[in-house]
């Protein structure tokens, strides 16, 4: 396959970006929209040009670090990771363009490469349990019904890689947050810190500049791992309980 | 015979080996015996219970006035800064991803064993270990694993206190489910994605001490280089891989859980990053690499395709348990459509070998069977192009099926797609085929290493205020790990294990205070700096993709699933020729104060040739055959591995002889008390 690639290139976060335009030749329709990527940059580097910068880590749709928009979309045109799209998704000669995640929380590294380290600072305010190491009671001392592990499960498969907010016309990363609230909420260890946790959580989530949910759902649709939009309704629950209990 | 590794007060059941064969003469100089000085002793059951309570205590005041650095955030590195933190350490963490949630701890999927016995089943602490010192081809030390099997069961309450969503049965309790080479249901599981969920137990907690002000977090951060001052590990150099600074980082102490370096062969399940740099930046600073040359091989993988393919993709085990993998008994049969062919000319090759285990038997017996197969001219899939041990290249197809059709007869599609559904969903995804309707492709693909930095009972290196946890050390598995015991391993170290041997050293602490001016601090710095402007003076023609590529060929093709004398001695001398073309013919671009990501990966390669070659060395000089490590001239006369417990029980602890040097060997014994070595058999 050849392609025309149109290509985020910034610097540095503080440097103006703008888009380049490649021409790529030899494209397998097996290999995945990186590997795409890997030929580009081998390809730049004989040229002696810089090749392009971008994440990627475990290259099977589960760490999360991918990050591109393809076309508009987050994570392209499947309902999956940057990282496991591949080319059969495109066609000969076609022209893709490819930019990082847009978001204000998220600022430019270089070229298609954001800072998403806001995620971690809203684990840090309240996304765990707290139980110290050693101080665990026997596992099956505390049984948890099947549907609401489930549930948990679902939610927690949630990998952190940004879509949702990418997606989201306000920037908001209530999926993101909806889904660890869901999924530790649902638990029986989870309790005690309930409701102080979705307050501390939404807190930071505002301060870091994410933007308010509006129930667009376009978070949902560009959510590789597919968690639900109730996840919202769930975080939305746990709020208005916690204003009501006066935190 | 030396005696002086046999403890006191113990009954070895095996005795102390003497090598007779010596292939690796002349790339290696023979070092002393080396016996772990801190191993225990008593009866088994008792060792880490005396341990742990021998063990010096530090009071909690002055806790605070300890600097601790963990490089790595995964199930160990993240539950040991997690622990650390809580009991008020000073911990400072980094790790080269974005974030810690991401280390490719993140992508096991099957599950993590645990000695419960939830099933009444038979299971116990002794049977887990005894599994796993079998499993591990008795090339493990069983103080060790012992340790592990009994902190098996608190990392399961560790877990489930955290919220990471287990499997449960309708009652609300945990399910189990059963995995490759053992016979009892221990094996706990979040669906196919337990890695994930048990990396963000750790990450959770470890980001709760972020908050609490116990652990600093340096994310992209790169350790380059560790600082050995006057005799102990005392902080490592560090680039902040989005400025290019160097930093210096000082501790009282440094524990490395950077995990393997599966890497080293280019194509394998490892994370892109993934690499071999900090310990290896160790090893030559006097850490001791052990056992480098055990790698595993996973049956159970996506085929390479063609020449485009950055890494490989495992498909869990568990399919193993209903798919049958055959190849078509005649080679003219290969290029048909599978379903085309009749059932009497399939080969179900595992079950026609292996009766008793079928389909089931361990990673390295399958895996092997695999090569056999395709070696035979009997693979499946496209043809790929190979340079072969002979050095001429051949046209080859490396695939073999894993039919999953008479399942779905039995179970219905249904059943097969909720008990698979994501796998088989990634297959369809990266193959473009349907795997409900043609039988998938499988190949074996490097997978996790059981080699790393060699470490005594305590966890520590053989640089005093080193420690090594998880898969960058070498210590639990020996020659092949079981499923589902590495997350067991990492965790275990993480949580339970160092914070337990590590207050014993800092009992000595604080350590006499150095700063960046001390000599080992420069000395680290300018070494660094200098690699770095070296890399981006060469200005060669080759990419630096383009080396580790040839050196993965090399290494797959020679020190891959089946090991020759002669194969060996030729991947020495290819490596040593890569080695010297990459230091005068690498091209990296850009400059060293932004981020840049090929001249990462340049320090990453360059380390990873000399860890090559190394490997290759520690193959050559085993001249037996054992779980990951398969030596062609050691079979059975039915094809099988064959070890030489007479030559080889012990662990190869290298030392680095220096740029021009050759490596120094030192032998551990191992000597086995509470069980008795046999021939492993799964006919």
């Amino acid at each position: 396959m050849k392609l025309t690639l149109k290509i985020w290139r910034q610097e540095n976060a503080s440097a103006a970006g703008a888009m380049h335009t490649y021409e790529l030749d030899g494209v397998s329709q097996d290999m995945s929209f990186l590997e795409m990527l890997d030929l580009l940059n081998e390809q730049l580097v004989t040229s002696g040009q810089e090749p392009v910068a971008f994440d990627s880590d475990c290259r099977e749709g589960i760490c999360g670090t991918c990050s591109l928009m393809i076309n508009g979309e987050a994570h392209g045109p499947e309902v999956t990771t940057t990282c496991q799209l591949h080319m059969r998704s495109f066609t000969d000669g076609e022209t893709i363009t490819i930019e990082p995640w847009r978001a204000d929380p998220f600022p430019v590294i270089k070229d298609l490469i954001v800072d998403r380290s806001a995620f971690d600072r809203i684990i840090q305010s309240g996304g765990y349990i707290s139980a110290n190491t050693g101080s665990a009671p026997e596992a099956n001392s505390v049984p948890a019904p099947r549907d609401k592990a489930m549930r948990a499960f679902n939610a927690a498969t949630c990998i952190g890689c940004g879509a949702c907010v990418a997606a989201c016309p306000n920037g908001s990363a209530s999926l993101f947050m909806g889904a660890k609230i869901t999924a530790l909420g649902e638990l029986p260890q989870g309790q005690p810190e309930r409701y102080s946790r979705v307050v501390d959580m939404v807190s930071q989530h505002d301060a870091e500049g994410f933007g308010g949910c509006t129930n667009i759902g376009e978070c949902t649709n560009a959510c590789p791992k597919e968690i639900p939009l109730d996840v919202i309704s769930q975080l939305n629950k746990d709020l208005r309980t916690a204003i009501a209990q006066g935190r | 015979m030396a005696s002086v590794h046999f403890l006191p007060g113990l009954t070895p059941t095996n005795t102390a080996p003497v090598q007779k064969s010596d292939d690796a003469a002349g790339f290696y100089v023979l070092g002393d015996k080396l016996v772990d000085p801190k191993a225990p002793t008593g009866p088994i059951a008792e060792r880490w219970t005396t341990r742990k309570f021998e063990n010096r205590l530090v009071n909690p005041a002055n806790r605070r006035k300890l600097n601790i650095i963990i490089v790595g955030t995964g199930l160990a590195g993240g539950a040991a800064a997690a622990t650390l933190g809580e009991a008020g350490y000073n911990v400072k963490v980094f790790c080269y991803q974005d974030s810690p949630r991401r280390a490719h701890s993140i992508a096991a999927q099957g599950g993590i064993n645990a000695a419960k016995n939830y099933k009444e089943d038979g299971d116990s602490t002794y049977r887990l270990f005894y599994d796993t010192v079998k499993g591990g081809d008795y090339r493990a030390r069983e103080s060790n694993v012992y340790r592990l099997a009994e902190e098996s069961a608190n990392i399961i309450d560790q877990c489930v206190a955290q919220g990471v969503p287990f499997a449960r049965e309708y009652g609300g309790l945990l399910d189990n489910r059963s995995f490759g080479g053992v016979q009892v249901s221990r094996t706990f599981y979040a669906r196919g994605q337990t890695g994930q969920q048990l990396l963000l137990g750790a990450y959770q907690a470890l980001e709760r001490q972020v908050a609490e002000g116990t652990v600093e977090q340096f994310t992209r951060h790169e350790m380059l280089e560790v600082v050995v001052a006057d005799g102990k590990a005392r902080g490592i150099i560090a680039r902040d891989m989005v400025t290019g600074a160097i930093e210096t980082h000082i501790a009282d102490v440094v524990v490395l859980a950077t995990g393997g370096y599966g890497n080293v062969f280019y194509l394998s399940t490892n994370a892109m990053g993934s690499n071999v740099t900090a310990s290896w930046r160790a090893h030559r600073k006097g850490a001791y690499m052990a056992n480098p040359c055990y790698t595993q091989i996973h049956p159970t993988c996506i085929p390479v395709t063609g020449d485009h393919q950055s890494k490989l993709t495992l498909m869990s085990e568990s399919l193993r348990n209903d798919g049958r993998v055959w190849v078509p008994k005649k080679a003219e049969d290969c290029e048909k459509d599978p379903r085309d062919i009749p059932e009497e000319d399939r080969d179900y090759f595992l079950e026609r070998i292996y009766p008793a285990f079928g389909n089931l038997v361990p990673r390295d017996i399958a895996s092997r069977a695999a090569k056999y197969m395709c070696d035979e001219g009997r693979g499946v899939g496209p043809t790929v192009k190979e340079v072969g041990p002979d050095g001429v290249e051949r046209q080859v197809r490396r695939g073999v099926y894993l039919d999953l059709t008479d399942a779905i007869r039995r179970l219905g599609r249904d059943k097969v797609e909720e008990k698979y559904d994501n796998l088989l969903d990634m297959y369809a995804r990266i193959t473009g085929e349907n795997p409900y309707e043609v039988p998938m492709r499988i190949y074996p693909a490097v997978h996790y290493v059981m080699g790393g930095l060699w470490v005594d009972y305590e966890l520590q290196s053989s640089i005093p205020g080193l420690f090594v946890t998880g898969e960058a050390n070498f210590s639990d598995h020996g020659a092949n790990r079981l499923g589902a015991s590495a997350l067991m391993q990492g965790l275990a170290d993480g949580y339970f294990v160092l914070p337990n041997t590590i207050r014993d050293y800092l009992a000595d602490g604080p350590f006499e205070p150095i700063d960046e001016s001390h000599p080992a601090v420069v000395e680290a710095r300018e070494s660094v700096q200098e690699r770095i402007d070296k890399f981006l003076s060469i200005n060669g023609s080759r990419s630096v993709e383009s080396f580790h590529k040839e050196l993965g060929t090399i290494m797959w093709e020679y020190c891959g699933m089946e090991r020759t004398k002669e194969g060996l001695t030729r991947a020495i001398g290819l490596i040593r020729d890569l080695k010297k073309e990459f230091w005068s013919n690498v091209r990296v671009l850009g400059s060293g104060e932004s981020l840049n990501q090929d001249l990462e990966k340049a320090g990453r390669v360059a380390d990873f040739i000399e860890l090559g070659e190394l490997m290759c060395i520690d193959a050559l000089n085993r001249r037996e055959s054992c779980g990951g490590h398969f030596r062609g001239e050691s079979q059975t006369e039915d094809g099988e591995a064959l070890r030489h417990d007479d030559e080889f029980a012990y662990v190869a602890a290298w030392e680095w002889g220096g740029d021009d040097g050759a490596p120094v060997l030192h032998k551990e014994d191992l000597i086995y008390t509470a069980i008795e070595m046999k021939q492993r058999s799964y006919k």
